[in-house]
């Protein structure tokens, strides 16, 4: 392994955290390619190594927000616990619908989430912190 | 089964079809829905989706490790320079504005929703 490709995995890895602890996501859309990209890993391979990074990332990203008084852990293992049945799911879609069909649909219900969200962050710059414990 | 957790069910489900089927972290639905559908504050989502990821990708990690899909080595290549990101972010994260975590979100689902298309 070169110094360059090194030096590219580091920095990826660093900025996929960033991007993990700022937004709250575990950071596959940049370990992934960057597996790929300068480690030469396959994509399935470099889907499983990513999983595996994206829990280093989220355990401490939790931990640090709970530090911060940013963590609900209840609902959190309750969204993490149910997510196998999604996952069956997605299998059960992935067989019987279009996967033409399902990127659309997915990728409007993205831009519809994005919609909300852009609507909020417009709107006002108060949040009310704590009035929905 | 009370409409909260009636609600957590349904973000988790889609959370796991999202990762099921297209290999993106549930981050991108839950973090949104936690905020837009439970009235979550951005810091509160945030914090409560990567305990989520924590789990979901532990599950998957391990699946995928039955089949030889896991590179441990490279994941602490990968992972172990990440960990600093992620204590970077989150430090960085309490000092902008929880608009701003939106925002920066919404781009994001923009520009998923353009790659899944394309």
């Amino acid at each position: 392994m070169e110094a360059l490709d090194l030096a590219g995995l580091l920095l990826i890895g660093f900025f996929a955290g960033m991007l993990g602890g700022l937004v709250g996501v575990g950071g596959g859309v940049l370990f992934v390619p960057g597996l790929v990209i300068f480690l030469g890993e396959s994509q399935l391979e470099a889907e499983g190594t990513s999983l595996l990074a994206m829990v280093f990332v989220a355990v401490v990203g939790a931990v640090r927000q709970g530090g911060y008084g940013n963590l609900r852990l209840r609902d959190g293992l309750v969204v993490g616990a149910l997510s196998p049945i999604g996952v069956a799911a997605g299998t059960v879609l992935a067989n019987n619908v279009p996967e033409r069909t399902l990127q659309v649909c997915f990728a409007v219900l993205q831009l519809y989430l994005a919609y909300g969200l852009a609507r909020r962050a417009l709107r006002s710059p108060t949040p009310s912190r704590g009035a929905n414990g | 089964m009370s409409e909260r957790l009636a609600r957590l069910a349904v973000i988790g489900t889609l959370a796991g079809v999202f990762s099921g089927l297209f290999g993106i972290g549930g981050g991108t639905v839950i973090v949104p829905l936690l905020i837009l559908w439970m009235a979550y504050g951005e810091r509160e989502a945030t914090g409560t989706s990567l305990a989520a990821i924590a789990v979901i990708a532990a599950l998957a990690a391990g699946a995928h490790a039955l089949y030889g899909n896991v590179d441990l080595v490279a994941a602490l290549m990968i992972g172990l320079p990440a960990v600093g990101g992620v204590l970077a972010g989150t430090a960085l994260q309490q000092r902008i504005p929880e608009r701003a975590v939106s925002a920066v979100f919404a781009a994001l689902l923009v520009a998923s929703a353009v790659a899944l298309v394309l």
